[in-house]
């Protein structure tokens, strides 16, 4: 254990701050975890920055466009620590960057990397991840989206769905079945489409909170070259699971719950009822300090694990488990929020009086959708018990449709 | 940089482990807590000569000089064997507060014999983080009078750290003083001994530090109390989800084992799903301590209040994996839970301990 802060940590911390104060007037705003879109002019040209300094897109190569510093677990810390402190965006996320991004770092192609990573990073491409299918959601490998080889290309038919943000994204990561003979699991392959092409249809579907964050999506004879699969045909399962890890990483991410506690914090020292602030309540605040617990274990968690990935370690279990902990931690975040505001919690749409652009009731219902997106709560259960645990596998129930007929 | 234990940690930590599965094996553990009278085999002996006592003391008293990080990986060891051994108040508490307030003296009288386990110290912390009872010690004309509860490792104790005054003072009380009578208390966890202690005009036989410096002493003895607790309690949570998950994989109900029933798995992963990261938070609280002295305080109140708002649900959990066996006095799983249960209590219990925290950020005046 050392995380020790050298010379060479107090003058990054020093860069940081220094940049912060100068661009501070011109940055966007921290959110508080609600689904990001096609990124404005502002946050591309504060992204521009960052990735400028090191401070986004840290570690990737500079061939790729990033930075190219080596990982280290501290001066990450610190940039989270003061960019949440400022209240500053900490740059753009989402599927195309945290999860696009790593996926091709490990099975993409030179030519693949290269035309996508930086646009991706720079915020100028948008992706959306088309895995699930009306038939295929915790059990994915079920995919039914045909890709029939033609010449060079493929033609991709069928439909994907729960796909957020392809109403705004340029192309789409996914899986498709390309090898109509082979295994459940082996005929599938991971491929980059542009959505764009011809044949597809972007319908959006209204959500819970009243935003059309996702989406169906149907392929018609859609035509894609075969040079847009990542990694060989056939592996998509594998690396579509690599996507998976980096997505139930970034869902939990630390960083983005220490920026909702944060905005609580805040919240519970401005918000008053009968004259007394929500901070000097004790039974408000104990909600709070338990949820500080909560989120200090995972920032914490957040380094071992990092800690163990950059020495090639695995870390088993304790890896597994962060996608279940994390959302639950920021849906609780969220519920404190609402209480805090009491009856007045529950406006919404710009209601007079609405408070913090009804964010807190937005974050409540959309960290709901990040509990079962991304393989659902008891689907993580199962992976932790059987991957981690080595606990059987459910035997498959064989009698229940019968019983039904 | 990195977040991790060393090699040796990893290794002190294996090396406990084994000694305590061979030697000291729960079959031992009930033999020797069956009376209740503090009799622990010669383990904690065996354990000071495998370098136990001695962990926090300074190599120039004889000890190893190692960091809280090295403590907490013992008391998780420790607490996965349920070793009936004096370690929080003899090995962390008193020898902090001899390292924090005593003069050189003093340091080179007592430290030693801590470090060779010889000298065993109970810790009358309690009423530092809440009095009952009408319990108390104050001073007058240079002798103690009083009385202090649920001191730490009192029994067989043959001497005691007494702080006066909410921690203003220090005192190092030797246990045959007269005027001292210590009455053994009974707790749900019979692999730790708990006294009290009536001080009757008690000659103090050492003041450690004076003011300042007692205060601190006492603020670091207690710091360093909570994190030692909290990877006490992830020890025995680890242990416990570790016999459940074995136990379901024996079990057989309905013509298969337990633990392909998708509800028992989800308890197991349920558990760890709580214990990973709080092992994290563990890691960095008994860190701090030494490393990022800013932080060392809040870190241990949040560490020690949020093992003890998981770790009861974790030992019950798993008991409950185990059906009606898990219940009984043989399956000895109620070992961990008892631990579980004092750890929660000591030193101040998770909302207190909350509450502190609040403190510690400004957030309550
Ligand atoms: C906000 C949001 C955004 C999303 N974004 C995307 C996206 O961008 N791209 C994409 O491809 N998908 C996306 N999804 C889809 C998501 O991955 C699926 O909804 C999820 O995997 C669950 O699949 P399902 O909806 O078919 O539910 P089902 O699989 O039908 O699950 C229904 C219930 O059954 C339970 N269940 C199913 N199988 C098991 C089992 N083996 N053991 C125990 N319980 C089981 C589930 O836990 C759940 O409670 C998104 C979903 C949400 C909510």
């Amino acid at each position: 254990m050392d995380l020790s802060y050298g010379s060479e940590y107090e003058s990054f911390r020093e860069g940081v701050r220094r940049f912060i104060a100068e661009n501070k007037a011109s940055a966007p705003r921290a959110g508080i975890g609600v689904a990001s879109g096609r990124a404005g002019g502002d946050l591309i040209g504060w992204q521009a920055k960052l990735i400028e300094h090191g401070y986004a897109a840290r570690n990737i190569p500079r061939e790729y466009g990033g930075y190219g510093a080596e990982p280290d677990i501290l001066k990450r810390v610190i940039l989270d620590e003061e960019l949440n402190a400022a209240g500053v965006s900490r740059g753009i996320g989402g599927q195309g960057p945290e999860m696009l991004v790593p996926t091709l770092l490990e099975h993409g192609s030179e030519s693949q990397k290269r035309d996508w990573i930086g646009p991706t990073i720079r915020g100028e491409v948008v992706w959306c991840q088309g895995y699930s299918e009306p038939g295929a959601g915790s059990d994915l490998a079920n995919v039914q989206t045909r890709a029939v080889e033609d010449g060079d290309d493929f033609l991709i038919t069928g439909q994907k769905i729960w796909t957020t943000t392809a109403h705004l994204a340029q192309m789409m990561f996914g899986l498709f079945r390309t090898e109509p003979g082979a295994s459940k699991h082996g005929g599938l392959s991971y491929m980059l489409v542009p959505m764009d092409t011809p044949g597809i249809e972007v319908r959006p579907l209204a959500t819970m909170t009243g935003e059309s964050e996702f989406n169906e999506v149907f392929f018609n004879e859609a035509r894609v070259p075969q040079s847009n699969v990542v990694g060989e045909r056939g592996e998509g399962w594998k690396i579509a699971n690599t996507t998976l890890r980096h997505e139930r990483t970034m869902l939990a991410a630390s960083a983005q719950l220490e920026s909702a506690l944060l905005a609580l914090l805040a919240l519970m020292k401005e918000e008053q009822s009968n004259g007394v602030r929500a901070i000097d309540s004790p039974l408000l605040r104990d909600r709070l300090l338990r949820l500080q617990s909560r989120v200090l274990a995972l920032k914490y968690h957040d380094l071992r694990m990092l800690t163990a990935r950059i020495r090639g370690e695995s870390p088993g279990t304790a890896a597994l488990v962060t996608k279940l902990a994390g959302c639950e931690v920021s849906h609780q975040i969220a519920a404190l929020g609402i209480d805090v505001m009491g009856e007045l919690g529950v406006l919404y749409e710009g209601s007079p009086r609405e408070r913090n652009g009804g964010r807190w009731q937005a974050l409540h219902m959309f960290s709901l959708g990040l509990i079962i997106g991304g393989g659902t709560a008891q689907i993580q259960k199962n992976i932790i018990s059987e991957r981690g645990l080595g606990m059987p596998r459910e035997p498959v129930a064989q009698f229940q449709l019968q019983e039904q007929r | 940089m990195d977040f991790a234990l060393s090699e040796e940690q990893m290794l002190l930590a294996k090396t406990l482990e084994r000694y305590l599965e061979e030697e000291c094996p729960i079959t031992r553990v009930r033999e020797l807590v069956a009376e209740r009278a503090g009799h622990d085999g010669g383990t904690w002996k065996d354990l000071s000569e495998l370098g136990v006592a001695g962990i926090l003391v300074p190599e120039e008293h004889g000890g190893s000089g190692l960091t809280l990080l090295d403590s907490a990986a013992t008391a998780e060891s420790l607490a996965r064997g349920v070793a009936p051994v004096p370690f929080l108040g003899s090995a962390v508490m008193a020898p902090i507060a001899l390292a924090a307030a005593g003069s050189r003296e003093q340091q080179a009288r007592w430290l030693p014999l801590l470090a060779t386990g010889d000298c065993r110290v109970g810790v009358a912390a309690t009423e530092l983080v809440s009095t009952r009872d009408g319990a108390g010690v104050e001073e007058r004309s240079g002798c103690l009078h009083g009385t202090a509860l649920m001191v730490i490792d009192g029994p067989g104790a043959d001497h005691f750290l007494v702080p006066l005054a909410g921690g203003e003072r220090l005192a190092w009380v030797d246990a045959q003083a007269p005027g001292l009578s210590t009455t053994r208390l009974k707790t749900i966890d019979r692999t730790r001994g708990f006294a009290e202690l009536e001080l009757d005009g008690v000659k103090v036989e050492e003041w450690l530090g004076e003011g300042g410096a007692a205060r601190d002493a006492t603020r670091r003895m207690l710091t360093a109390g909570r994190a030692v607790l909290a990877a006490d309690l992830l020890g025995a949570c680890a242990r416990a989800i570790e016999l459940a998950v074995a136990y379901a994989g024996q079990r057989e109900q309905f013509g298969r084992v337990i633990a392909s029933f998708q509800a028992v798995k989800h308890l197991c992963a349920e558990m760890v799903a709580e214990l990973e990261p709080a092992r994290s938070l563990v890691w960095y609280a008994a860190y701090a301590f030494d490393a990022v002295p800013a932080d060392a305080e809040k870190m241990a109140c949040h560490a020690k209040a949020h093992l003890s708002e998981i770790g009861p649900f974790i030992v019950r959990t798993a008991i409950e994996v185990h059906g009606g066996v898990g219940f009984t006095d043989e399956q000895n799983l109620h070992y961990w839970f008892k631990r579980v249960g004092v750890d929660r209590q000591l030193l101040g219990h998770p909302d207190s301990l909350r509450e502190e925290a609040a403190r510690l950020q400004g957030w309550v005046d």
